[in-house]
């Protein structure tokens, strides 16, 4: 079966005013994601990549506005189209899971009254029928006596268990696109790793696009196909997720990838790398590279103009640095 | 659910135990209250009759053993001024002022709260800067003069209403204004710092990501959780209200219990006005006891325990 | 060897936590405002004796209710600029002097009341357990007692005067500062820094007075000017219902009841102290909020 275009971002752009001036948290992101495909979003907090799920949904900050070339979800031009239509996509064809599952459930009602929202509003089933798939799927997610949870409130349930209450919520309305932001953070190391699991499992079987949005990078190595490295708002490396692990070309990726040890091959005893400076302020215009004032590699022309992110070692992959690919490998 | 029932009932019978206490115990405030009650003609033999009279001969904790046991069963004594029993008075009075605080009440809330709603949905647009604007000044208007500013306007210069009585419900009008717009400002305060919390709350960015319609988030998943304090607060300000009423319930002679407290006050009509602090005292404490039960029944985070 | 890199343009320019407290204070309307016209009121009180065109106690019969020098009326006289009242005093100068009794009574109210609210509620918030417990209950105690009712009730059996006004106020109106203070001590008292005092091994009265009143200040100040505002209220309601400050004193609740009777024909005499009223409580709660904004971590508004 040939892949199919779900999503497909392009000069992507976030700006919110601030008392110091303009902050630029996102800055001219594109990629796509295709039907049964996980592409992850990488970097470290703060680096954008949470406020680039937000503008998708265009459920960003009141203060905050967006901008972009191209944002079509399979054929539906996004910028085109009221709130009242983006509205009807939500929830239906393209839907979010949050960080922090200990909030995004509203205390005050159940658990059933809360999955089956979605399915009434979009019109797509009656009451019985929507609770007859909100119960399916909390078995799907691995919930048992999933009847008797539709009564439950939020605050009965632990916060693995409300995770896979929004994940099951997610699925609700059968989507073409599923976005997860850091799903996994706030929960114990234990639970993350099933979790992941879940959600590569249902991605496969409901055959759905997923953008998975992680600052862990044991986590894209498990369950991307590929992954995009996000650095100070702009994407610095983009390829499938064999390329980035095994070849890194962009000194923050090869930079990230030092930070976590790999089984087999970091020595034992041997010290983990770490990336000396901090990430730049994004407030207000910031020409060239903006990792090159942590980047050993660093030359006069990298901050003289800006960089464009540039064919790398094979088709499907970019890298946005004044040197070519070849000069970077090690 | 029943153990937390159970504890904050307790707290309140204590409290009204203590506020009896307080109660009783301020006729003591004027010095001897034999004395006041015979008035200053009064020979040693008229005080020392009244002071048998009304047992104030009697040990202090006597006195207000006998006072508290009477009391519960609803016997106040006799009015010193009217001879009457005070709690017939009382009962004849007390649903003017329940009805004017509740009128007050509905027109504060339903002044406040969709003010507050606006105000959280648009942060500093017009509708919210007006909303704080008509909040700051209301709060510092002297309720006696924002009743006779009414009074004047409405009732003399304009016409429209009747300026004193408590026979039609033409009558409550102003009053109601006079009475509820006090508690405006800190209604509508509450409500859209609730909302502003709420909706910046993460489980509103999940309903707005479930497609629902702004409608349904802003009154299903944003309202019901920040109306939660606004009842609390509400019953707390009803029985200021009622407390707060003895000054509107005086300038509009509105034949109320807040009228009928400053009478026993101008006649020193002890026993009234004793009884008269006790069962506002006593309504606020019900009034508290029940926002805490029914903030209890809509939150399943104590209901559901 | 990972130094930290230069500092970028905008660090440089971002101004000094003084700069940016004058800029918020100066860019607060409401603030500025709300100062300056309770300073005016207060050079208004404190200049009484000097500025007061007559005596706010003389009363000249052939003199009664001359209107203020807008009016267009043949008594209309520029001896008396606001007029005169019902006895034919001045009432210009009996608005002067009664912003005295106005601030008088709400500040020492408000200090009395501070210092006992303030005192539960650290006290509360501190210990917390058994001693909370007791202070909540006292505080809900208080707060089941109609004020108004019961200040009214105790003005009239201890006898009114302005000293038994002050005391019965100050007495009846410290839950507020009771009710915040014990919330926020419980913040700072579970910070770093107050646990790092307890393991130095400083005294309770020390870490109170030195590590938790000065972070609770803003507080303190807000709620100050709350109930200073509420006292004040609270007086005038008094002198108008005929049991707080007792005539001929010139109380601005009082000028308001003396001429109740007279509203109908000239509204200028409920007006005018009246208007005084709110004026001087709206510019103490425009201040109090000012300083709540202004003092509130960033972003909060």
């Amino acid at each position: 079966m040939a892949s199919e275009r779900i999503l497909e971002v392009e000069g992507l752009s976030v700006a919110i005013p601030t008392p110091s001036g303009m902050l630029h948290p996102v800055q001219n992101v594109g990629f796509h994601v295709d039907r049964g495909e996980t592409v992850a979003i990488v970097g470290e907090s703060g680096c954008g990549k949470s406020l680039t799920s937000l503008a998708i949904m265009d459920l960003l900050p009141l203060r905050a506005t967006r901008s972009a070339d191209r944002l079509v979800l399979d054929n539906t031009d996004m910028l085109r189209i009221g709130e009242r239509q983006m509205s009807d996509i939500r929830g239906n064809r393209m839907s979010m899971i949050f960080q922090e599952p200990m909030t995004s459930l509203n205390p005050a009602y159940t658990i059933g009254d809360q999955l089956t929202e979605g399915p009434r509003r979009h019109g797509q089933s009656g009451m019985s029928e929507a609770r007859d798939r909100a119960v399916w799927l909390l078995e799907k997610v691995g919930i048992t006596a999933a009847a008797n949870r539709l009564r439950q409130y939020p605050h009965q349930l632990s916060g693995g268990l409300r995770q896979r209450v929004m994940i099951a919520m997610a699925l609700m309305c059968g989507p073409d696109l599923i976005i997860a932001d850091e799903p996994t953070t706030a929960l114990d190391v234990t639970i993350q790793a099933q979790i992941l699991h879940l959600l590569a499992e249902l991605q496969r079987e409901f055959h759905t696009g997923l953008i998975l949005i992680t600052h862990d990078l044991g986590v894209v190595a498990r369950v991307a196909d590929r992954v995009a490295v996000m650095y100070a708002g702009q994407i610095v490396e983009e390829g499938s997720a064999h390329r980035i692990f095994t070849t890194p070309s962009h000194p923050y990726t090869r930079g990230l990838l030092d930070c976590i040890p790999i089984p087999g091959k970091t020595a034992r005893g041997s010290h983990l790398g770490s990336i000396p400076g901090i990430v730049p302020s994004l407030i207000g215009e910031m020409p060239g590279c903006h990792f090159a004032e942590r980047c050993r590699h660093a030359t006069g022309r990298c901050t003289s103009r800006p960089v464009d992110l540039g064919d790398g070692l094979e088709p499907d992959h970019r890298v946005r640095c004044v040197f070519s690919p070849e000069e970077l490998q090690p | 659910m029943f153990t937390y029932l159970l504890r904050r009932l307790g707290v309140a019978v204590l409290v009204a135990l203590t506020v009896s206490l307080i109660t009783f115990s301020m006729i003591y405030l004027s010095g001897d209250p034999a004395v006041a009650l015979a008035g200053e003609a009064a020979t040693e033999e008229d005080i020392e009759s009244i002071r048998t009279y009304y047992g104030y001969d009697r040990p202090i904790l006597v006195q207000y053993g006998d006072w508290l046991f009477k009391a519960l069963q609803g016997d106040f004594g006799q009015s010193h001024y009217l001879k009457q029993p005070v709690a017939l008075v009382i009962f004849e009075r007390l649903p003017t002022t329940m009805m004017l605080g509740l009128c007050a009440l509905v027109f504060a809330l339903v002044l406040s709260i969709p003010l507050g709603v606006l105000a959280a949905i648009r942060p500093n647009s017009l509708i919210d800067r007006t909303a704080l604007t008509i909040a700051v000044i209301g709060q510092a208007m002297p309720s006696f003069w924002f009743a006779l500013t009414l009074m004047l306007w409405l009732g003399i210069i304009w016409r429209l209403l009747p300026i004193t009585g408590s026979d039609s419900w033409a009558n409550f009008v102003m009053p109601s204004i006079a009475l509820g717009y006090y508690i405006t400002p800190a209604a509508m305060r509450l409500t859209r710092a609730g909302m502003l919390e709420v909706l910046s709350a993460d489980y509103i960015r999940t309903a707005r990501a479930k497609g629902l319609r702004p409608v349904t988030v802003l009154f299903k998943h944003a309202l019901r959780n920040a109306i939660l304090p606004v009842i609390s607060l509400a019953a707390v300000q009803f029985g200021f209200m009622l407390g707060g009423s003895i000054v509107i319930e005086t300038i509009f002679a509105i034949n109320g219990l807040g009228f009928l407290a400053w009478e026993s006050i101008q006649r020193a009509d002890l026993p009234m006005m004793q009884a008269i602090v006790l069962v506002l005292s006593v309504f606020y404490i019900l009034l508290t006891l029940l926002a805490d039960m029914l903030n209890a029944w809509l939150d399943p985070r104590i209901r559901v325990a | 060897m990972a130094t930290r890199s230069l500092p970028t343009a905008n660090e440089i320019l971002e101004p000094s936590p003084a700069a940016l407290l004058r800029r918020r204070v100066f860019g607060h309307a409401g603030l500025i405002i709300g100062t300056a016209v309770l300073v005016i009121i207060i050079l208004m009180a404190l200049l009484a004796p000097w500025i007061s065109p007559h005596d706010p106690y003389d009363q000249v019969l052939d003199r009664k209710l001359i209107p203020p020098i807008w009016f267009d009326s043949p008594k209309v006289t520029t001896e008396h600029l606001l007029g005169t009242d019902q006895l034919g005093r001045d009432y210009l100068s009996r608005l002067f002097w009664g912003a005295r009794i106005s601030l008088l009574i709400g500040f020492s109210a408000m200090l009395i009341s501070g210092l006992i609210g303030t005192a539960i509620g650290v006290i509360a918030g501190y210990f917390g357990g058994r001693v909370d417990m007791i202070a909540n209950f006292i505080i809900t105690t208080r707060l089941s007692m109609p004020v108004v009712l019961v200040a009214i009730a105790v003005v009239s059996l201890v006898g009114s005067s302005l000293t038994v006004v002050i005391w019965v106020l100050g007495l009846l109106i410290w839950d507020r500062f009771a009710v915040v203070m014990r919330s926020a001590t419980m913040q700072v008292r579970s910070l770093d820094f107050v646990t790092a005092a307890e393991a130095t091994g400083c005294s309770t009265a020390r870490i109170v007075l030195t590590e938790i009143l000065p972070n609770i200040m803003n507080h303190l100040i807000v709620v100050a000017t709350i109930e200073m505002a509420h006292a004040i209220l609270l007086e005038a309601a008094l002198s108008f219902l005929g049991l707080g400050v007792q005539p001929p004193e010139p109380s601005w609740g009082l000028m308001v009841s003396e001429a109740k009777g007279m509203m109908f024909f000239d509204g200028w005499l409920i007006a005018i102290p009246g208007a005084a009223l709110f004026l001087l409580v709206l510019s103490i709660n425009l201040m109090g909020d000012g300083v709540r904004d202004v003092t509130a971590p960033d972003g909060r508004n």
